[in-house]
């Protein structure tokens, strides 16, 4: 693929990027959240149009175009995707074979179809009953059933799109028997991960994207994980004003009231159990990749996935929290990382959607009057600047940064002592983010505690007085004071050697 | 001239101006067609006229839309058991008050037999509302085991007879009041809808339930218990079929389990989106429904003193009801305003060239 650009109303998407797979090799593509990857790869099998660039496949002269997944197909690209698109009522058989029945007369051939199937997934090393409906099977076993089924329709390259996310430790070492074994055949594999580990045990080359560039193409052997990280999130230019960030006197802050004081809270399946101490008026933040575990954690403490172990202490006192509500009603605020889909309520009003958690917390008789309401809804948009036409045009109109500000407003009101922010810059404008950040360090001097979410290590440097760094579902360890810096947080998501507390 | 414009664009944005268009023009017909269709006489000291009978014929309806209308909100699912669960009222009601037989004796005091049936009713809204609420399961799918089952509950009380009550004061609630000229069911409404509104205006459970039902994560995420409000618009619902079924029984003064609020439902259903409620949930308008069940009744009413026969009636129906929906489809808005826009250009195009 060469000088690959897609924009994207509002945000170029991708822009002149390189990519290239030699056949018989696993290339990973890694890259952040919005760094691109998902867009390269619809691209490259025609989910979505390119704007320029041109696209080679070995054994076709001219430029390929691609303009829907059938086409890709029919020149032997295919992809396997995270969710598996197959049909769990069918059997297995059926669902490799599924509109391209072998046909006898006219009718389908069942025996050959059922042959023809054992004999592709013994070639895979798995040996299992093709008859049987596929939802017999665990996931693993359905998503090398589609792996199957997508190399037998066209084999020269194979997309797979984090292929591993929903499995378990021996699943994937099934899985990586399964590539290197197609690898062998001379496939070109794309594997798509966010699991650091996975990349460095599979995988021949890595190329790694961020905002929509390319950043370089790597031997796997060649580079070092910390090297892989830091390229991954990036050393962001200044492009920021630089906040003053007031130092807080680390044992001034040791000395404070303890606010929240996990010990072992834990939810299973989602976050390990982790010890947490936060004091009053501290910034604390949660770095690691994505899926390391940051905001589970989060959502362990506000009750939003409901810990199944380990206790809780708020303000020294006790704390069990069964529903969002017992933690909002206590002090808590939770801005969630998915704007869109937990944040916003986006057919209600800015003014319902900033009222709506005191509406919640003071409960259904004691109703907050329109007056009152639209004093509230005035005074945030006023403190947070948020543009918009009135306070009555439903949140949905608003744009992205300006949303977020609404929900920040929506949780300000309730007054909270301790308040979780979950990516509160994410996708928003270089003017807002600063603003956002500008407002934690202002909430923090006026004695909210705080938790701070972010995938921009820079970001995070400038608001948090304390970083708590988790990889793979653990909390590994925590920096504050001389040990907060750009190198020593890389280290430790990479999982060099630093000290755990 | 701004002025007009201004005024012209609130009185397009105000969310009820669809529904009531519908109404109207379907009155206008009526007049064009039917002369006398306003007219409204006095007969032996009660009110006649075809405006009388649409409302208080819509009466049933009205109310069940009303609980619909929340239902849909909340879950953005239907509950289409609102005719069955009428018909459980209605037999629960009357084999409480005569027992297996026809008859013309109360066995327990009249109030107590109607406070049964609404019971009855909401009994059979918390049963669908567990379902739908508690175990995820889809509305349209849990209603459809009352939808079917709770017919034959009914015939269970009345053992497949049709059982008559022979007692002048149980036709008051479905026909007149002594002395009082406007039919019964016209005033139940009435304090069914103004009830439901005040509710919702008082507490802040109209504000819930458009959040859930908007949003059912994000609502969750700011404290709201969404599955409790949820199940309470089934509650409802139930609540508001008992009551279509005490004045569906009263007006009859029988029950016939097998015909008692037959496809109401459907009409109930029809009604909230007439209103132009979305079916998706959320944002919903509680008079919208009120003038969809009213505009329902009427052409209904009006079909039939244009002489159509029963029989050919749905036909009809639909035909209006397709123009109506279609109408309020966002493609057809859509195409609405870019034949406006092109009005528009060409007359300004016609004034650059004078």
């Amino acid at each position: 693929m060469r000088h690959i650009t897609k924009t994207f109303p509002g945000v170029k998407a991708l822009s002149n990027v390189d990519f290239t797979l030699r056949a018989g090799e696993i290339h990973a593509l890694m890259g952040e959240n919005g760094a691109g990857k998902s867009t390269l790869i619809k691209v490259l099998t025609g989910v979505e149009e390119m704007e320029t660039g041109e696209i080679y496949l070995e054994g076709i002269d001219h430029p390929i175009i691609n303009r829907s997944p059938q086409e890709a197909q029919a020149i032997g690209i295919s992809t396997v995707y995270q969710e598996i698109n197959l049909c769990p009522n069918l059997s297995v058989a059926e669902n490799i074979y599924i509109g391209r029945e072998p046909k006898k007369f006219g009718r389908i051939d069942w025996k050959t179809m059922n042959k023809k199937s054992s004999e592709l997934l013994k070639n895979l090393n798995i040996m299992i009953d093709v008859t049987k409906p596929l939802s017999n099977f665990s996931v693993a076993i359905q998503q090398m059933v589609a792996i199957a089924r997508a190399v037998d329709i066209s084999s020269k390259v194979l997309i797979l799109d984090e292929p591993t996310s929903s499995l378990d430790e021996q699943e994937v070492e099934k899985l990586f028997f399964v590539m290197r074994k197609l690898k062998e055949s001379g496939i070109g594999i794309i594997f798509v991960t966010h699991f650091l580990e996975q990349v460095y045990k599979i995988s021949d080359r890595i190329t790694v994207l961020r905002n929509g560039c390319l950043v370089g193409e790597y031997e796997t052997e060649k580079l070092p994980s910390v090297e892989l990280v830091e390229l991954m999130i990036g050393k962001e230019i200044e492009d920021l004003a630089k906040l003053s960030k007031e130092e807080n006197d680390e044992e001034n802050n040791e000395k404070k009231e303890i606010v929240i004081d996990a010990k072992g809270l834990g939810h299973t399946g989602t976050i390990h159990p982790f010890d947490l101490k936060i004091h009053k008026g501290e910034v604390i933040g949660l770095s690691g990749l994505l899926g390391s575990g940051r905001s589970e954690l989060a959502r362990a403490i506000y009750g939003a996935d409901k810990p199944d172990q380990g206790e809780l202490y708020f303000k020294e006192k006790k704390l069990q929290i069964n529903t969002p509500l017992d933690a909002l009603k206590s002090g808590m605020a939770y801005l969630p990382e998915n704007r869109k889909e937990e944040g916003i309520i986006e057919d209600l009003s800015v003014r319902e959607n900033i009222i709506i958690a005191l509406q919640a917390r003071r409960g259904m008789f004691k109703v907050i009057s329109r007056k009152e309401q639209e004093e509230f809804a005035d005074k945030f948009i006023d403190l947070l600047q948020i543009k918009t036409s009135s306070r009555d045009v439903p949140v949905k109109q608003l744009s992205g940064g300006n949303q977020q500000k609404v929900i920040l407003g929506r949780w300000l009101l309730t007054n909270p002592d301790f308040l979780i922010l979950d990516e509160p810059t994410r996708g928003i404008d270089v003017g807002t983010k600063t603003e956002i950040q500008k407002l934690v360090l202002k909430f923090s001097e006026e004695g909210k505690t705080i938790l701070f979410i972010s995938s921009e290590i820079d970001e995070m440097l400038r608001v948090c007085n304390k970083i708590a760094v988790l990889r793979d579902r653990k909390k590994v360890s925590e920096l504050k004071g001389d040990q907060l810096s750009q190198s020593n947080i890389m280290k430790a998501i990479a999982g060099g050697d630093t000290k755990d507390e | 001239m701004n002025k007009m414009k201004e005024l012209w664009k609130r009185v397009t944005g105000f969310s009820l101006l669809f529904p009531l268009v519908c109404l109207v023009i379907v009155l206008v017909v009526n007049l064009i067609k039917t002369p006398d269709f306003f007219k409204i006489s006095m007969n032996n000291g009660v009110l006649y006229g075809y405006v009388i009978d649409i409302l208080n014929r819509s009466s049933e309806l009205i109310i069940l839309a009303v609980g619909m209308t929340l239902v849909v909100a909340a879950s953005g699912g239907t509950d289409i058991s609102v005719g069955a669960v009428s018909a459980v009222a209605g037999a629960v009601c009357i084999y409480s008050l005569i027992g297996g037989a026809s008859s013309s004796v109360y066995r327990i005091p009249y109030v107590l037999a109607i406070v049964l049936g609404i019971l009855a009713g909401t009994a059979c809204g918390a049963f669908n509302g567990f379902l739908v609420a508690k175990l995820h399961i889809q509305p349209m799918v849990a209603t459809l085991i009352l939808f079917t089952a709770g017919r034959g509950m009914a015939q269970v009380l009345t053992q497949g007879f049709i059982l008559y009550v022979r007692k002048e004061s149980f036709k008051f609630l479905g026909n007149f009041l002594p002395g009082v000229p406007i039919p019964t069911p016209i005033f139940i409404a009435t304090i069914v809808v103004v009830l439901t509104f005040l509710i919702l205006k008082k507490t802040s459970l109209g504000l819930y339930i458009q959040s859930v039902g908007v949003n059912r994560k994000a609502s969750r995420l700011v404290g709201l218990n969404s599955s409790l409000i949820i199940f309470l618009a089934y509650v409802f619902s139930g609540f508001c079929a008992g009551i279509a079924g005490m004045i569906i029984t009263s007006r009859v003064y029988s029950i016939d389990a097998n015909n008692a609020g037959l496809n109401i439902e459907l009409d109930a259903i029809l009604a909230v989106a007439i209103g132009g409620n979305s079916l998706g949930g959320g944002k919903f308008s509680l008079a919208g429904s009120v003038i969809g069940a009213i505009t329902i009744q009427a052409l209904t009413t009006s079909l039939y003193a244009m002489k159509v026969t029963a029989d050919q009636l749905p036909v009809y129906k639909a035909v209006v009801v397709i123009i109506i929906v279609a109408l309020q489809s966002p493609i057809v808005k859509r195409w609405m305003k870019n034949i406006k826009q092109k009005l528009a250009s060409s007359r300004n195009g016609k004034k650059v060239e004078a």
